[in-house]
């Protein structure tokens, strides 16, 4: 490939592109990602192999793509121009699917998503997609994440191209504040704000560095974007390095990740290959490049002084605050570290306008939120909804509510630094603030959905094991104040607790939370302090009965 | 450390230090921040990370071993001791535990007669600890080196075990 030397190259190359593609084919769309767990590869294989026994290549192609979000029925597939989406799709499906479906446009009613025994083919009439809103997800599962044109032709790069032909850096610094973007790692901080601190610290080099270390179980958000759309990350970096003044860029990956690993290395080349990385992109005197760094397996890593130190090839603890990384960071000097999804978000900001990014969502929080929605509900999957969206309509309508006859009892959100919601507040219109009132946190994203089968004792107990094995052990309230309280509430599970536990419980998770170093201390007493606020009763009930049958006990993991 | 310390089991396996050289010529002027990518190709490599390579590390970088092993034990990825030809990773998410992943690994134990962090005697199974795999919609779920085994039962997870 030869490299864009100036933005008219690359609408040139974009013209090109759109005149090789060919409206008249039949595209399937297959998740090659998520759904890899449950046999997409073979279902992807029975494709090509059979377009080549038909000859149909010149009719139908095949896409890899990333995530498509009901990942409840995976594997799925997506077939354009009709909008037919299947799900639990076996390689015996696929010449069936050939014959009836591609060349004879019969719908196979097996395969299609069915509430209440109703089947329902087309991807529009799907209630699950319905309520969301894709500005993150808008390539993923639309496109193949191996391949940069077709990230090009869904205006690819178009918003760097934007930025470096007519902006300046302080135009994108004032976009992203006026767009209302927050940081989406968990905080809520707003990202232009951070830009504007980088870009005036004092400093020959500057890093900007995305974290990529989603350790919160039960997200994978981040996982869906990296493998799904990398290019968007890439884009969403380069216009914060163009911002900032940075011409070094480092992408840290959890290292259970490997296919976003993989796509990432293909995505950089490419993007180097094009010149959209590298020397004097797009012919300007901007310069960026961009490597990736794989985390080892340390929760603490996505604090962000703790994964310099994990860059810089130290155990990764956290030091304390001032100095912030925006002035004193990776090496010494001023870092941006910012979260996937963010990135993810500012190139639709500067090609749409952060007028068109502040229409969607409440006062305090702009834009859309992903959701990885798991646990006891029906749609388990990945959601994209506006801010402000209410539990209800993620968990009832787009996540189609509880399986069985169970009901619902709660939602985890912010995983081991967040909290649970009850009923109660089903119709809270979720943002960063309103979550926090009702003691939990927007956190990376995740939301777990509890049936009332859920003993919240336990899962209170359950995240204070996570937190009590992922401390760094370098502060003292953190180490010892969650391994006393897991103390206490595995006492309580095994129906041994005191009266005076509960008390004992509020003190410690005070303390932690007011003397903790960083984050993962100060907040892992959230889900502590919610299931106390919320579920008394399950607590009092068994340190009252302590007779009676205790909560099933997992075996302490044995630490190497 | 002298060579004296390194411990039996790695003596009867013998080590070839081959792999570990055409790994660090890569790095003819090491940085601090070349340990963590150095040690997970040393640790892909052979499986874990052997004592005497780690010498040859500290020989190549100028990192103190006694730096080199605050890292290692710091981070739940790398190994000290030889592991088992597949490693079985038990998802421990929130979605898998309200699911059943404590009874899966309840199984794991009572099948292969490990606990997480141990290998088996006949070193086919290294049952390693994991907080999240982020595939919350298998759940339980649990990987076997890069495959993954979802909506597992406990009679599909000794079924799963015993065809290895």
């Amino acid at each position: 490939m030869e490299k864009l030397k100036n933005p008219d190259d690359l609408k040139k190359y974009r013209k090109s592109l759109e005149s090789k593609h060919r409206p008249d084919i039949v595209r399937i769309f297959i998740c090659t990602t998520g759904c890899r767990a449950l046999g997409a590869d073979e279902v992807c294989k029975a494709f090509k192999s059979e377009i080549e026994k038909q000859s149909l290549k010149d009719k139908v192609e095949i896409v890899d793509t990333g995530c498509q979000g009901l990942c409840a029925r995976a594997p799925v597939l997506t077939i354009e121009p009709m909008g037919i989406f299947y799900g639990r799709v076996t390689e015996t499906d696929v010449p069936e699917i050939i014959s009836r479906t591609i060349l004879k446009g019969e719908i196979i009613e097996r395969l299609c998503y069915a509430e209440a025994g109703k089947k329902t083919p087309y991807i529009r009439d799907i209630p699950f997609y319905g309520k969301q809103k894709k500005i993150v997800l808008r390539n993923c599962g639309m496109v193949d994440p191996k391949s940069i044109n077709e990230y090009i032709l869904r205006d690819g790069y178009a918003a760097i191209s934007k930025a470096l032909s007519g902006m300046t850096p302080d135009d994108v610094v004032n976009e992203i504040k006026n767009s209302g973007l927050r940081g989406r790692g968990g905080a809520g901080f707003p990202t232009g704000n951070k830009w504007e601190f980088v870009k005036k610290a004092v400093g020959d080099v500057k890093y900007l560095v995305c974290n990529g270390d989603e350790g919160d179980p039960g997200a994978f958000m981040d996982r869906a974007v990296l493998e799904g759309d990398p290019h968007s990350v890439i884009e969403g970096m380069l216009v914060g390095a163009y911002a900032i003044g940075s011409k070094k860029g480092i992408v840290y990956v959890r290292a259970e990740y490997p296919i976003a690993v993989e796509h990432l290395n293909i995505a950089i080349q490419q993007a180097k290959s094009l010149g959209l990385l590298g020397e004097n992109i797009l012919g300007t005197s901007f310069s960026f490049d961009l490597e990736i760094k794989m985390g080892a397996g340390a929760f603490v890593c996505g604090e962000e002084t703790a994964l310099i130190a994990s860059i810089e090839g130290k155990r990764g603890m956290p030091r304390p605050r001032p100095p912030f990384p925006a002035t004193s960071g990776l090496w010494g000097k001023p870092t941006n570290i910012n979260n996937v999804e963010t990135f993810a978000n500012v190139p639709i900001i500067i090609l749409k306008g952060s007028e068109f990014y502040k229409a969607i969502g409440t006062d305090t929080s702009k834009g859309t939120k992903i959701f990885a929605l798991a646990g006891n509900v029906k749609n388990t999957g990945l959601v994209e909804v506006p801010m402000g969206t209410t539990l209800r309509e993620i968990v009832f309508d787009i996540g189609g509510g509880i399986p069985g006859r169970k009901k619902f009892k709660a939602a985890q959100m912010g995983g081991p630094s967040g909290g649970c919601v009850p009923a109660q507040h089903l119709d809270l219109p979720i943002d960063y603030e309103t979550v926090k009132e009702v003691g939990a946190i927007m956190g990376s994203g995740g939301l777990i959905v509890m049936d009332d089968s859920t003993s919240m004792v336990d899962i209170a107990r359950y995240f204070m094991e996570f937190c009590q094995e992922e401390s760094c052990g370098k502060c003292v309230p953190c180490r010892i104040g969650t391994k006393r309280m897991l103390d206490i509430l595995t006492r309580i599970t095994k129906g041994q607790g005191k009266k005076e536990d509960i008390d004992l419980l509020k003190e410690l998770a005070e303390v932690t939370k007011s003397a903790s170093l960083c984050g993962l201390g100060q907040t892992a007493a959230n889900p502590v302090l919610s299931t106390i606020r919320y579920y008394l009763s399950e607590y009092e009930e068994l340190i009252n009965k302590k007779d009676t049958q205790s909560l099933p006990q997992e075996s302490p993991a044995t630490q190497p | 450390m002298h060579k004296n310390v390194t411990s039996t089991k790695e003596n009867a396996l013998a080590i070839d230090l081959t792999k570990c050289h055409t790994i660090l010529s890569k790095y003819n002027q090491a940085t601090p921040a070349d340990l963590i990518p150095i040690l997970q190709q040393i640790q892909n490599a052979y499986g874990y990370l052997p004592q005497s390579a780690l010498e040859e590390i500290t020989a190549r970088t100028r990192i103190p071993l006694s730096k080199i092993y605050g890292v290692i034990t710091f981070y739940s990825q790398f190994s000290l001791e030889p592991r088992g030809k597949h490693t079985i990773k038990v998802c421990t998410g929130t979605a898998c535990h309200i699911k059943g992943a404590p009874d899966i690994k309840k199984k794991i134990t009572e099948v292969l007669h490990i606990h997480e962090g141990e290998t088996s005697q006949d070193y086919k199974f290294t049952y390693d600890p994991v907080a999240c795999l982020g595939t919350c919609f298998l759940a339980p779920v649990m990987m076997i080196d890069n495959r993954y085994y979802g909506k597992l039962t406990v009679e599909k997870t000794e079924t799963i075990l015993k065809s290895y």
